[in-house]
């Protein structure tokens, strides 16, 4: 009897494992706990469709509006109206239009930099991880050697020899600078998981050390990775905003962090009727970071079935 | 046993020093790489404001500074390096003849200053409240500032400082942000009199407070789950049975137990003050050495760039060996653990 009650439990809890980790509406549920996770995710996908069918419906606007000066006023600048939610620009040109459409470019060479910064460091890692030796030490060499130099300033020096016409360039370079700290990581967990049997059986039968990584050990991390890739994002975000706010980067209009540089270049961080044109891209900006941060909350529980039981 | 720590203590300094040069290295041809060189710059500015020809400008300038743009980049970082061993970081190229340790030396107390004092204001601060947070968890403390330190945690400094500006300081009018850009105010006597610390206090504030703002959420996150953590320890368990006073649990086995794992983390941090932050400090006009490098890089001034990336190089290394070392030194059970404690 009590044997049978013993196989129940173990079948009953294998269905909700499964039901947890492989069907949606458990991923709903991890999604949903987590109040200030859920927030940050609605913040996230808020973002998100405002830049990509935003630009569908609200027409951007890139030549000076001279016609919407009003009379008596002595510049374009314009505080929120009805046909202006976000007022006017510099140059008499609508703030909402910039920001819809400014946004895009801006989150997709930071999610280019999160990817292609995840994919170096979990490569790197993992084969200093699994191969040791001489290759560790080269890796975890260069991986030191990095965290050394301060990053911004080496940004700041590298972003004059590389020319950012292209977003794929950016990225990369955000990648460069950015794989050592989840390198470690994936190194440390490698490295622990090395001798775990599972691993070891794995090794013995001979099954390449693709499949050792890929099957064995990325699934034990792929939490952290995740939320590893979403703070890589948002210190992308950071870095290339950095960039163009010192005027560093050649980049053409609309992005939020160009009309952040020529707010400040038109002299409305003094002037409280332009205060409107730099606030906008300065509030998507703390928001959409604010958001990444806490969808992370939320992650942890999606991909981490363990953190959903434990509760 | 005393040769091994010799010879760990030795090892750590050695490969500092490796990491310091090869820091030093790749900055100096990295920055040769940049395009355009501070001579070209000048010989340029000849041209277009006196109308000297290409001639004539070329050797205005190279009587003007001992810079030659032809010679052999490997040549260059021999004569650099042979300089460096002697302590020299060699002249500034843009402002002439002045030497670049006395240029370093003019920003540093700046930077280290705000940095510092902010860092100081946020770690005490933040240590404090995290203390407080997780004694009193689930409280309204707790409540309001995890979501203050959530929130302020996750905006970019820059972001803070342009809030501060427009929302306190233009809109509101709380803040006199005008007068408080730059450094000191002209005409105030540098010296030990109230006056002018007052003044150096005043215009510190937009950065510090800025910086601190940065700063403090991740001090009280990292605090509160560490006393967390710590509250959950057997020894605390045992002490609480004794019928200690919770003040003296609170202060002598809980708070000193969990900011162990942040001294380790102050010790880097303070690595990275020497750099400080070029953004703020460009952005508040503040005459530290993050802006001078900014600046330093705009000009092409090689020498300059190379003496400021040195000295954080430096700093960044040495206070990384200092984590190592107050680590052991604090926490008797790494010390006891023998020399593994360390990766």
């Amino acid at each position: 009897m009590s044997a049978s009650a013993d196989v129940r439990a173990v079948l009953s809890e294998k269905s909700l494992v499964q039901r947890l980790s492989s069907g949606t509406r458990g991923t709903v549920r991890a999604l949903l706990r987590n109040k200030a996770g859920f927030l940050g995710f609605l913040g996230v996908m808020f973002f998100i469709i405002l830049t990509t069918l935003g630009p569908l419906v609200i027409p951007y606007e890139g030549d000076p509006r001279l016609d919407r000066l009003r009379p008596g006023a002595r510049s374009l600048f314009a505080p929120p109206s009805v046909e202006h939610p976000l007022g006017l620009d510099v140059k008499g040109r609508d703030v909402l239009s910039h920001i819809v459409h400014g946004g895009g470019p801006l989150i997709l060479t930071a999610l280019e930099a999160g990817i292609l910064t995840t994919i170096v460091a979990v490569a790197l890692g993992a084969a200093a991880g699994l191969l040791g030796g001489f290759i560790d030490q080269i890796i975890s060499a260069a991986s030191n050697f990095i965290l050394t130099i301060p990053q911004f300033p080496l940004l700041l020096v590298l972003a004059t020899i590389v020319t950012f016409d292209n977003r794929l360039g950016m990225a990369l370079l955000l990648a460069v600078l950015n794989w050592p700290t989840l390198m470690r990581a994936v190194r440390a967990q490698v490295m622990s998981l090395k001798s775990r049997d599972y691993v070891e059986a794995a090794f013995a039968l001979d099954l390449g050390l693709w499949h050792i990584t890929t099957r064995e050990v990325l699934p034990n991390m792929i939490s952290y990775i995740v939320v590893n890739m979403i703070f890589t994002i948002r210190s992308a975000m950071y870095f290339i905003i950095a960039l163009m706010f010192l005027g560093l980067v050649p980049l053409t209009e609309p992005d939020w962090g160009m009309m952040i540089f020529i707010g400040k270049q038109q002299g409305s961080l003094s002037n409280p009727e332009a205060a409107w044109m730099l606030l906008a891209p300065v509030l998507a900006i703390a928001l959409f970071q604010l958001s990444l941060v806490l969808f992370t909350r939320s992650l942890e529980e999606v991909f981490n079935p363990r953190l959903r039981q434990g509760v | 046993m005393r040769k091994l720590i010799r010879s760990y203590t030795f090892r750590t300094v050695v490969q500092g020093l490796i990491t310091i040069w090869a820091v030093m290295t790749f900055t100096f041809f990295l920055i040769r790489l940049m395009p355009g060189n501070p001579a070209q710059i000048k010989i340029d500015e000849y041209v277009d404001r006196y109308g000297m020809s290409e001639d004539q400008a070329r050797q205005q300038v190279a009587t003007l500074f001992n810079y030659d743009p032809d010679q052999p980049v490997f040549e260059q970082y021999v004569d650099y390096l042979s300089d460096l061993v002697r302590f020299d970081l060699g002249r500034s190229l843009t402002s002439t003849e002045t030497p670049v340790a006395e240029q370093i030396l003019r920003f540093l107390p700046w930077t280290l200053f705000s940095v510092g004092l902010a860092l100081l204001v946020a770690f005490s601060l933040g240590v404090l409240v995290g203390l407080a947070m997780a004694y009193w968890r689930g409280g309204l403390l707790d409540n309001v500032m995890t979501v203050f330190a959530s929130v302020i945690y996750a905006i970019p400094d820059y972001i803070i400082a342009l809030l501060l500006i427009m929302v306190a300081g233009v809109q509101l009018k709380l803040i006199p942000v005008g007068e408080l850009y730059g450094g000191s105010t002209q005409g105030i006597e540098p010296g030990f009199t109230v006056e002018y610390i007052l003044d150096l206090l005043k215009h510190a504030f937009l950065p510090v407070f800025t910086y601190v703002l940065a700063t403090i959420g991740g001090w009280m996150l990292t605090m509160k789950s560490s006393t967390i953590s710590t509250l959950g320890e057997d020894y605390i368990t045992v002490a609480r049975a004794r019928g200690l006073p919770e003040r003296r649990l609170l202060t002598a086995y809980v708070g000193r137990n969990a900011m162990l794992p942040l001294m380790t983390r102050l010790a880097i941090s303070i690595g990275f003050v020497v750099g400080g932050s070029a953004i703020i400090e460009t952005l508040f006009l503040y005459p530290g050495l993050g802006r001078n490098l900014v600046l330093a890089i705009g000009l092409r001034d090689y020498t300059t760039m190379q003496g400021i990336f040195l000295v954080i190089a430096i700093s960044v290394v040495v206070s990384n060996i200092l984590a190592d070392l107050l680590y052991g030194w604090l926490d008797p059970r790494v010390r006891l653990g023998g020399d593994k404690g360390t990766e």
